[in-house]
């Protein structure tokens, strides 16, 4: 897709792939873990061991989706507009334009934080339009948000 | 008639009163409700005793007069420079301030019993929140009438006349239309199909008949009420252009007059439901912005959706568009036929495209909705492609405006066309904003310019500049507060 070849696509830090990465993980060992106890008792020892290839396969599967995801996050600051694309099943991609943000907003959640990253987002008067960048570092995370901040105030258009 | 000052005419310092029948208008909407009390409690101890028990009726009489009349005592109001104070409240005062450069509009509501002691309430919506807006109810019928035009010429600044004379009408609801209309809607034909089915199991089954009466005897009065509020909410409908946007007086019992402002308007719809086709009707609705950007946070500003022509012909929606919008006449282009696939039954209509000002789309199938939004206030453009879409080259490009509901959907689109008009709507939505035709007027070749008035300040240094004339003047207001800095040209 080439909306635009002024300016390179811009992606969040590997920190977030490695932040999906851990949280699958820890899902699926936990479950494994969960599922393997269980049928063990239930079923026996083959069935134990069954369950717990099915369910790390599951978490692989899942894995590999979280990455294609992962991948799929870009943003590209241009001179009028911020655009910023996501999705692998739906793929979206949204042009907002600095003028008409109304706000920034900076949010880490605990796990996020965890892994020194944030999410930046852009407010606009209209609900429908999401402009959201997540994992971030924070130094990143700042420089956008004044960036950010700064074109708006400039180029602000209201209503 | 023209008026200088807002408070020309009226008297500067000094605190004016509401009507004195203010209090009877105000307790008097409570009269149906004793009345039925009083039968009720009587029919109730005729067959208890034999003794009715109203003395509490009484009390509860006494009281809401007193309320009425000490309520009419503490409430007053004045102009204050550029500001119109009101203050209210005997216990708990409330004072209120409303900047007259913010008022978006003026509403003059009249319900029945007002009606027939000549008096009116005025309702002043100010940009900003919700909670500033101001009621004056009730002053008598001409003088909310002037003060409405001298809000309303403050509103303009000085020295631009603001006319009262009503110009032609843009449209007109007749009775009949209205009725029919009302008639072939969803909730009337769900409410006379169920009272038809009832009656044929009446011809049969008496007891389940009454059985499943009583059953839905809630839901049918609701139904009923519906199709009430709509015929008497739009009784004599009836729109007039106006300076500073289109006038609608409408109403059987209570009537209402307000205005749909021309530079406030993110989106335009023309809904035609399946059983007004072959009568060739539709409906208008608008969408406006009620709060300015910077006052809110949250997701989505607050928007008011408003019925600007609840039924009429192609013809009056057209001349009210192009009133509102300029005569926007994008050419529109279907998606291409694979486009059938995904959606089978919408395609029939689905349609979009764009100029310079406007994005139009046609969705929908059994309501055929044409939304139109002007480019200018494009908030984002986004294009969206779903798992359904990806095998069929397909993509859907929304230009969203503010609000949660009003966007233009391009849908189902060729994926390069979708890339491209990405591209072309953001930059031509860009160049709408710098250039900001304020109002619609200025965009139509010959229709004229667009009204003298308060608008966005193009530069957007400021929050509103004073358009007058044709071009942009020095005058600027910020929360109300007049200045003035000189116009630099926007690139």
């Amino acid at each position: 897709m080439t909306v635009s070849e002024e300016q390179a696509w811009l992606h969040p830090s590997p920190g977030l792939w490695l932040m999906r990465r851990a949280e699958v993980v820890t899902v699926t060992v936990v479950l494994a873990a969960f599922f393997g106890v269980v049928f063990l008792a239930a079923k026996g020892p083959s069935a134990g061991v069954i369950s717990v290839v099915v369910m790390l396969t599951i978490g692989a599967g899942f894995s590999w989706f979280v990455r294609r995801r992962y991948r799929a996050w870009r943003y590209q600051e241009r001179h009028e507009d911020l655009i910023v694309a996501r999705g692998v099943m739906v793929r979206r991609l949204s042009v907002v334009p600095y003028g008409r943000m109304q706000f920034v907003e900076v949010t880490a959640g605990p796990i996020e934080r965890l892994f020194q990253l944030s999410t930046v987002k852009l407010h606009t008067a209209a609900a429908a339009s999401d402009a959201r960048i997540p994992g971030l570092e924070v130094a990143e995370a700042a420089r956008l948000r004044d960036r950010l901040t700064e074109l708006g105030e400039s180029m602000a258009a209201g209503m | 008639m023209t008026i200088d000052r807002p408070d020309a005419g009226l008297p500067d310092d000094g605190w004016q009163r509401l009507h004195p029948l203010s209090p009877v208008a105000r307790v008097g909407r409570l009269v149906p409700a004793i009345v039925l009390l009083f039968l009720v409690s009587t029919v109730h101890s005729k067959a208890e005793n034999g003794r009715a028990e109203t003395d509490y009726l009484v009390v509860i009489t006494l009281a809401s007069a007193v309320y009425g009349y000490v309520h009419w005592m503490v409430t007053r109001w004045r102009f204050e420079g550029d500001t119109l104070r009101i203050e209210t409240g005997l216990i708990r005062k409330d004072s209120r301030r409303l900047p007259l450069a913010r008022i978006q509009a003026v509403d003059i509501v009249r319900p029945l019993l007002a009606r027939m002691l000549g008096v009116s309430e005025l309702r002043i919506r100010v940009a900003g929140s919700g909670s500033t807006d101001g009621k004056l109810a009730y002053l008598a019928e001409a003088q909310a009438a002037e003060l409405r035009l001298a809000l309303l010429a403050g509103h303009h600044d000085t020295g631009v006349a603001v006319s009262s004379n009503t110009g032609l009408p843009m449209a007109i609801v007749t009775t009949g239309r209205l009725l029919g209309s009302v008639l072939l809607s969803l909730v009337s034909i769900i409410l006379m199909g169920t009272i038809a089915t009832l009656a044929v199991l009446d011809e049969f089954e008496p007891r389940t008949a009454a059985a499943v009466a009583g059953l839905l005897a809630v839901y049918l009065l609701s139904f009923a009420g519906v199709i009430w509020r709509r015929l008497s909410g739009q009784y004599a409908f009836i729109a007039v252009e106006g300076p500073e946007g289109i006038r609608i007086r409408r109403g059987l019992l209570q009537t209402i007059s307000e205005t749909v402002p021309y530079g406030r308007i993110q989106a335009v719809r023309q809904v035609e439901p399946l059983l007004w086709r072959p009568f060739g009707w539709c409906r208008l609705e608008v969408d406006i912005a009620g709060a300015t950007a910077r006052n809110q946070r949250g997701e989505g500003t607050a928007v008011v959706r408003k019925a600007l022509l609840p039924v009429g012909s192609q013809q009056d929606s057209w001349h009210l568009l192009a009133r509102l919008l300029g005569a926007p006449d994008p050419e529109r282009t279907p998606p291409p036929r694979r486009a059938r696939l995904k959606a089978p039954l919408s395609f029939h209509f689905l349609s979009a495209g764009h100029d310079g000002m406007h994005a139009v789309c046609v969705t929908g199938r059994i309501n055929r909705a044409t939304t139109w939004v002007p480019l200018e206030k494009s908030q984002s453009i986004r294009r969206v492609q779903g798992p359904l879409q990806r095998p069929l080259g397909l993509a859907t490009v929304h230009v969203d405006v503010a609000g949660k509901r009003a966007r233009a959907e391009f849908r189902d689109r060729e994926v390069a066309e979708a890339d491209r008009l990405v591209e072309e709507l953001s930059e031509l939505s860009r160049l709408a904003r710098l250039h900001h035709q304020p109002a619609p007027g200025a965009s139509a070749g010959g229709g004229g310019v667009a009204p003298s008035g308060w608008y966005p300040d193009p530069s957007g240094r400021h929050e509103q500049r004073y358009w007058h004339d044709g071009h942009w003047t020095e005058y600027v207001g910020d929360g109300g507060r007049r200045s003035s800095e000189a116009v630099t040209r926007t690139p």
